[in-house]
């Protein structure tokens, strides 16, 4: 449930770092302004006409995503390709400088207070396989699950998608195979900024409200799925972030009982992270990663 | 003068603004008169506000030059280096302070925090031996979040930390029996508290840049440059990386440790909130902005840095003047204009403002080889003499 958000969060990150190399550390603000485009479409569309939720709630989804790969496209345009050949770390202060601008314009725009999602989805408890789930939990994992697939099969089955894996291996080489670059650039950007909306709008609808500084975190719980699964390998992104969201959901819940109530659930964050540097000591490349082989 | 001339015509011509020994000699007495005098200057000119200002600069010099030992020197990204500056805080925190009744003093506290940095260092050190890039940098960032959650939560069963409250009523340092806290007096000039902090940060500061400049160009120093250059070729030429790794985020974190205890103690107050991922990037931004591996850069980014926003604050005065009304709240445009240089430098200077003259080279000849690569706006741009 949880992990289907990072895993969606995460496949925008390994996208850009498979390609670029690059950390976007403004990735989850991106995934912030989607939801808060989101609610602010649904607000305004959603009192006074008689449309149904989910109607309402699908065009919010409808703005949010485009809004946000517009602003995905700006950020790689204005920021990060003039410094395409600039040291990793140089780049990396860009995003955090990006990261820091995008709150903050949010903040501006939508005010420090928490915005509260209208409740227009579904949300009566269904029992099933003695499990309690609602509705819009469904939804969310069945779309996430439904995106994924999408995506797997523009990566490997359509000419942009060999683009793409032709760029992410060889940026130069694939230049000379007659592979516009900058474009596929471009549109990893975006598709990665389409699916932050899509989670932006699942994260204001599961807890019901967001925040302009909510996007640090989740891009970080993100990236770190990312790295789990195995830097730049999407399907490694969303193993992650589904492995990293029930790590932490189980974690929270039984490391009381597990430790005899000396640690609460107030450490379920350094649960997500302690089992981060586990794997990665035991496993440096991730669960799916591939041994990167040494520069020589 | 004409013989100051004749005496080193060529060094004079290579060694920049300064170049003869006269010269020389009468700005680096300006220099020091100028860091002497400098907090009844600010004082002065800019209000007691700033004093205060000035010390949090020398703070964060202390703190950036660390950092750049780890990032700078030896190449190894840590996103969690403000975990050792919370270890060194917190260890001031609670050996001085109501809350264990604990009063030792600052002379055995300060090598100790120091110390158990270092040590913390090595921890973080040693499970990440293997790792490298942006493995690295994840694992480092985890590793402050644990610290910062454990300072957060240690409250109970045993009241370790007193979590987010944190701890207060801190002891302030004395040295010889001098408390730096109250007001002295020498003759005339009064001495107010943050001023006698100026004083010992400066002492400190400078004592640290003397540590790191001897270490650039030890035999330590241009192991850890050969690590950051090619890990593989250094072991082969017979520098033994493991040791020389943990020897740099031992060396990195006790700075950060010192720094840290003697934040607690200007403060008189610490808590979690303060050692934030927030914290980390900031202090990195300070090394990478100013010029990674050059100390002189360093310091130039973290008086910057702490300054700029500092400077900010004056943004919603100017709106009154320029539009006779606040449009927009300053607090709410000051961070924002703060990222907005950040990317702009980054855009303008990718080497940093000051880079040391060896990758300042290194990046020209990245930028001929890389010139008929597609996207490259930028490599006309920075318009810098290649030597």
């Amino acid at each position: 449930m949880l992990g289907s958000i990072y895993a969606l969060v995460a496949l925008g990150y390994t996208m850009v770092y498979g390609i670029l190399g690059l950390i976007n550390f403004a990735h989850g603000e991106v995934v912030m302004i989607g939801s808060m485009i989101a609610i602010s479409v649904v607000v305004t569309i959603g009192t006074g006409s008689g449309l149904p939720g989910p109607v309402v709630v699908l065009a919010g989804v409808g703005i949010a995503i485009p809004a946000c790969m517009l602003l995905g496209a700006l950020l790689e345009r204005v920021a990060y390709r003039p410094l395409r050949d600039a040291p990793r770390l140089t780049a990396l202060i860009t995003a955090i400088g990006m990261s820091i601008v995008l709150q903050n314009l949010a903040m501006i725009v939508w005010g420090r207070q928490y915005i509260s999602f209208p409740p227009l989805l579904p949300s009566e408890p269904h029992a099933v396989l003695g499990a309690t789930v609602t509705g819009t939990q469904v939804i969310i994992v069945m779309l996430t699950l439904a995106l994924m697939g999408a995506l797997l099969l523009l990566i490997h089955r359509t000419r942009l998608g060999r683009a793409m894996r032709a760029t992410s291996q060889s940026p130069a080489l694939a230049g000379l195979m007659g592979v516009d670059v900058n474009r596929i650039i471009l549109f990893t950007f975006m598709i990665g900024s389409a699916l932050a909306a899509v989670a932006g709008v699942m994260i204001a609808g599961y807890y019901g409200q967001a925040h302009y500084h909510m996007g640090f975190m989740l891009g970080l719980k993100a990236f770190t799925a990312a790295v789990l699964g195995g830097i730049g390998n999407v399907s490694g992104a969303m193993l992650g972030g589904l492995a990293l969201g029930v790590i932490e959901s189980l974690g929270a819940g039984y490391i009381g009982a597990l430790t005899g109530g000396f640690l609460g659930s107030h450490y379920q964050d350094v649960f997500a992270f302690a089992v981060l540097i586990l794997v990665l000591v035991f496993r440096p490349s991730g669960l799916l990663g591939e041994r990167v082989a040494e520069r020589a | 003068m004409p013989e100051a001339r004749s005496a080193a015509p060529p060094a004079a011509s290579r060694a920049g603004p300064a170049g003869s020994p006269l010269a020389r000699s009468v700005l680096s007495v300006l220099a020091i008169a100028a860091l002497l005098l400098a907090p009844f200057l600010v004082d002065a000119l800019l209000g007691r506000a700033w004093v205060r200002v000035l010390d949090l600069v020398m703070l964060y010099t202390m703190l950036a030059l660390g950092l750049n030992i780890v990032v700078g020197f030896a190449g190894l990204l840590d996103l969690g280096y403000i975990a050792f500056f919370a270890v060194g805080a917190y260890l001031y925190a609670l050996c001085a302070s109501p809350h264990f009744g604990l009063h030792l003093p600052f002379w055995l506290l300060l090598p100790a925090a120091a110390l158990v940095a270092g040590l913390f260092g090595m921890l973080l050190g040693a499970p990440t031996l293997k790792l490298r890039g942006d493995y690295l940098a994840i694992v480092t960032l985890g590793f402050g979040e644990i610290i910062r959650i454990f300072l957060n939560n240690l409250n109970a069963p045993v009241n370790l930390t007193n979590g987010p409250q944190g701890i207060t009523l801190i002891r302030p340092i004395e040295v010889a029996g001098v408390s730096m806290a109250k007001m002295h007096s020498i003759g005339p000039v009064s001495f107010p508290s943050l001023y006698n902090y100026y004083y010992l940060f400066l002492v400190l500061t400078l004592l640290v840049i003397f540590v790191s400049a001897r270490l650039q160009h030890s035999r330590v120093g241009r192991a850890w440059v050969a690590i950051r250059e090619d890990e593989l070729a250094a072991s082969a030429s017979g520098v033994n990386t493991r040791n020389l790794k943990l020897l740099a985020f031992a060396m990195g974190a006790s700075f950060g440790g010192i720094a840290g205890s003697l934040y607690a103690s200007f403060q008189g107050f610490v808590s979690p909130e303060s050692f934030g991922l927030m914290e980390s990037i900031m202090v990195l931004c300070m090394v990478v902005l100013g010029g990674m591996g050059n100390i002189r850069g360093v310091v130039l980014g973290a008086a910057l840095l702490v300054t700029l926003p500092e400077a900010l604050r004056y943004i919603g005065p100017l709106q009154r003047s320029l539009f006779g009304q606040v449009h927009v709240e300053p607090s709410d445009l000051r961070l924002l204009l703060f990222g907005v240089a950040l990317v702009l430098v980054m855009r303008w200077r990718p080497a940093g403002l000051w880079p040391s003259a060896v990758r300042r080279r290194e990046f020209v000849a990245a930028r001929a080889a890389a010139g008929d690569m597609p996207g490259g706006p930028g490599i006309s741009t920075d318009g810098k003499p290649s030597p």
